[in-house]
């Protein structure tokens, strides 16, 4: 007999196309969640092979703090014109200038957090009851908890202490009015295993991810970026660097880390020998032991 | 490279997160500021050594109480093969919880305390194992340190083992090995502190175990998700009809029928956006078109015309009750099947099953939480189905009820 034997990238894609297909069928209107990140670019990826010929039947959503390194923008703009899907912005700063939120102080001050309040608006005014997500299980240890169809109430609240078992590959996203769903079609996926599939489907990705000189500074552990957003303490060094991010989100909280790989196969070779979690640079995650936990039970990505 | 999912299963105390510690250690699948993490939580807890179970203990309420809610997956990779571990909890629910991770896993490590032996809880895991069908079965035989790694000890509890395990049905494999977790003898590297023991070690054969034959490549089942119609003028009469092969071959040319219709045709092409596939099989996900044009919706099923699927209202299965609330008496619920939904009513309570005897017990009416046995189940549709023993997709289901949604239980058809 032959050998019916999937690799571990066909198996993950399958399972990934599965669960996507499977929240277009089983929800009313859902959204794709796009941060212009690694995962959420992989996600859209899928997106597109798993409805191939047709588009996509969702739309992408960002949800934009303001805090964007520029070139996110202009690679998500890019992205969503090839593609040919639709995008839809949600602004944090609308946000705070509408006074559902407020600017948090202080030097340590970022809109990580906020963006929770705007997400949820933006569910809630286009009745969006399936929102996906490129979370993965290893990224943090309360992710690893999560369910592919995850279950949020008419807060937007997690409970992850009261999940619904899933078994086989049946998802069961039956739901009230005015409940959503989160679903993680990448779930299984490692941050290797994100790198070796944007290898293997010559997914283009923003220059952030790769090296390239950049005047950065030392706060908290992580290595910031000089932008707009921060503002420099006295006795802080501003040093420019051969630098590149793991992770790209807001640019108040997402630090850099010394690289010189300029090529997908040198990321690879640099994930695979790093000693520190991706999400190590990032200081939204180290505000407390369980800093993902609690922001993901109020509606956080 | 392909994947390995495993479970594991131990009650409290046996060395569970010290063995998946050890696993991602070793394979250097813990980072540094994990690591620093973990060391840095034990020491503000008072613990004396650093705790491994905080690396999988992830949620608030776990780390407060020291103990495991839900399952959590944990992940690494060998040059090998790539691992994904369904880590379950010990006690709190772990009928439940075991039988989740059991319903994906190829294989099932059992742990086994050597100074304990074989106890109920070994045999209500073994039950488990043996029930969702997991073809691998890896019990352990953990702490051999503590009975100074001697090797009657070891033989006394294999045997003890093998004359239980003789009284299931579908275990395929069943391999055991004498290990110390804290130590890691026999976990990666054989431990030259056991001489008499002539097998693998642990992460040899999670290495190399064949998980080949896992899936079903003999009766070609495709449940249909998702119609693609792009209405574009470039593919204008396109019609697609996707899903994940849930068992057998499909080939362009094939005579199919399509359930519960009855309509035949062939099979046109499989499509993907990189071009067409010569043949899909279990468990891609493909997009179908076919010779001629029939109605074909979600729900619906495909199957080669010469090797159709059982077709029927009322079914017999065995259920794992997951919910706190009981199974109301005759109840109603909402029944999931591949990628269908329809009402269920549960017309008899066959038995239920001691898990600790393995006996069968009659009588009862009802199901409470982590309560496993036998029903008849009546379908508001005919469902398109297999025995679970030959195909976990098209043989599995699961129960939500109707007014709270939530997932109440899970049923193999037998």
């Amino acid at each position: 007999m032959p050998d019916y034997n999937l690799s571990h990238l066909d198996q993950l894609e399958a399972e990934a196309i599965y669960v996507l297909r499977e929240t277009a069928a089983q929800f009313r209107k859902p959204a794709l969640l796009f941060s212009g990140g690694k995962d959420s670019i992989v996600m859209a990826h899928l997106a597109r092979k798993a409805f191939w010929p047709a588009k996509m039947p969702f739309p992408l959503v960002h949800i934009d703090t303001g805090h964007n390194f520029p070139e996110t923008i202009a690679y998500r703009d890019e992205f969503v014109a090839a593609l040919g899907a639709e995008l839809l912005v949600g602004s944090v700063q609308e946000s705070i200038d509408a006074g559902d939120v407020a600017e948090e102080k202080g030097v340590n001050a970022s809109r990580n957090k906020l963006q929770t309040v705007t997400l949820l608006a933006t569910i809630e005014a286009h009745r969006y009851d399936a929102c996906l997500g490129g979370g993965r299980r290893d990224e943090e240890k309360a992710r690893a908890k999560e369910r592919f169809f995850s279950h949020r109430d008419e807060f937007g609240q997690w409970d992850p202490k009261n999940q619904r078992p899933e078994l086989w590959n049946l998802f069961n996203g039956r739901r009230h009015e005015g409940e959503h769903f989160r679903v993680f079609p990448l779930s299984n996926f490692t941050e290797m295993d994100v790198w070796l599939y944007i290898q293997r489907e010559e997914i283009p990705l923003p220059s952030l991810y790769f090296a390239h000189e950049r005047d950065v500074f030392a706060r908290n552990g992580s290595l910031l970026a000089v932008t707009d957003f921060v503002t420099v303490q006295p006795g802080e060094t501003v040093e420019r660097k051969l630098v590149r991010f793991r992770t790209i989100g807001d640019a108040t909280c997402t630090g850099a880390v010394e690289s010189a790989a300029r090529t997908i196969e040198e990321i690879i070779e640099e994930v695979a020998a790093s000693r520190q979690t991706e999400r190590g640079t990032r200081a939204d995650d180290r505000r407390s032991e369980t800093a993902m936990e609690d922001r993901k039970r109020e509606g956080y990505f | 490279m392909d994947i390995l999912r495993f479970t594991t299963a131990g009650s409290v105390d046996d060395g569970k997160s010290t063995l998946i510690g050890r696993l991602l250690y070793d394979s250097k699948s813990i980072f540094e500021d994990q690591l620093a993490a973990v060391e840095e939580s034990s020491r503000r807890r008072g613990d004396a050594v650093v705790n491994l179970a905080l690396l999988t203990d992830g949620l608030k309420a776990e780390r407060e109480q020291g103990i495991t809610i839900d399952v959590a997956y944990r992940y690494f990779a060998t040059p090998r093969r790539k691992f994904i571990i369904a880590d379950t909890p010990g006690h709190i629910q772990y009928t439940r919880n075991m039988v989740t991770g059991a319903s994906t896993a190829n294989l099932a490590i059992i742990l086994v305390d050597a100074r304990k032996g074989v106890i109920e809880q070994t045999k209500r895991h073994s039950f488990i194992a043996d029930l969702l069908r997991i073809q691998h079965v890896v019990v352990a035989v953990n702490k051999m340190d503590l009975v100074d790694y001697d090797q009657a000890v070891y033989d006394g509890i294999v045997e003890e083992y093998k004359a239980f395990a003789s009284r299931l049905d579908n275990l395929v494999e069943i391999l055991t090995i004498p290990i110390s977790a804290l130590n890691g003898d026999n976990v990666v590297d054989k431990s030259d502190r056991m001489p008499w023991y002539q097998g693998p070690s642990l992460l040899y054969h999670l290495e190399t175990v064949y998980v080949g034959g896992e899936h079903n490549h003999v009766d070609a089942r495709l449940p249909v998700q998702w119609v693609i119609r792009p209405q574009s003028n470039e593919w204008h009469d396109f019609r697609g009809y996707t899903g994940r092969v849930a068992g057998g071959v499909f080939k362009p040319g094939d005579d199919v029928t399509i359930l519960p219709s009855g309509f035949t045709t062939q099979v046109k092409e499989i499509h993907t956006d990189a071009g067409l596939l010569p043949e899909a099989f279990a468990p891609q996900s493909v997009t179908l078109t076919f010779a001629n044009e029939i109605d074909i919706s979600r729900g619906d099923m495909i199957v080669k015309a010469n090797n159709p699927p059982l077709v029927s209202q009322d079914i017999e299965a065995m259920i794992c009750w997951f919910s706190q609330t009981p199974m109301a008496e005759r109840g109603k619920y909402v029944l999931r099947h591949t990628t269908r939904e329809t009402q269920a009513a549960i017309q008899h309570v066959r038995y239920l099953v001691d898990i600790d005897t393995l006996h069968k017990v009659e009588g009862g009416r009802s199901f409470a939480m982590n309560d496993i046995g036998r029903v008849g189940i009546r379908t508001a549709v005919p469902l398109i189905h297999d025995a679970y023993r030959r195909n976990r997709i098209t043989g599995s289901f699961i129960l939500i009820h109707p007014g709270s949604n939530e997932t109440v239980a899970a049923g193999m058809i037998l």
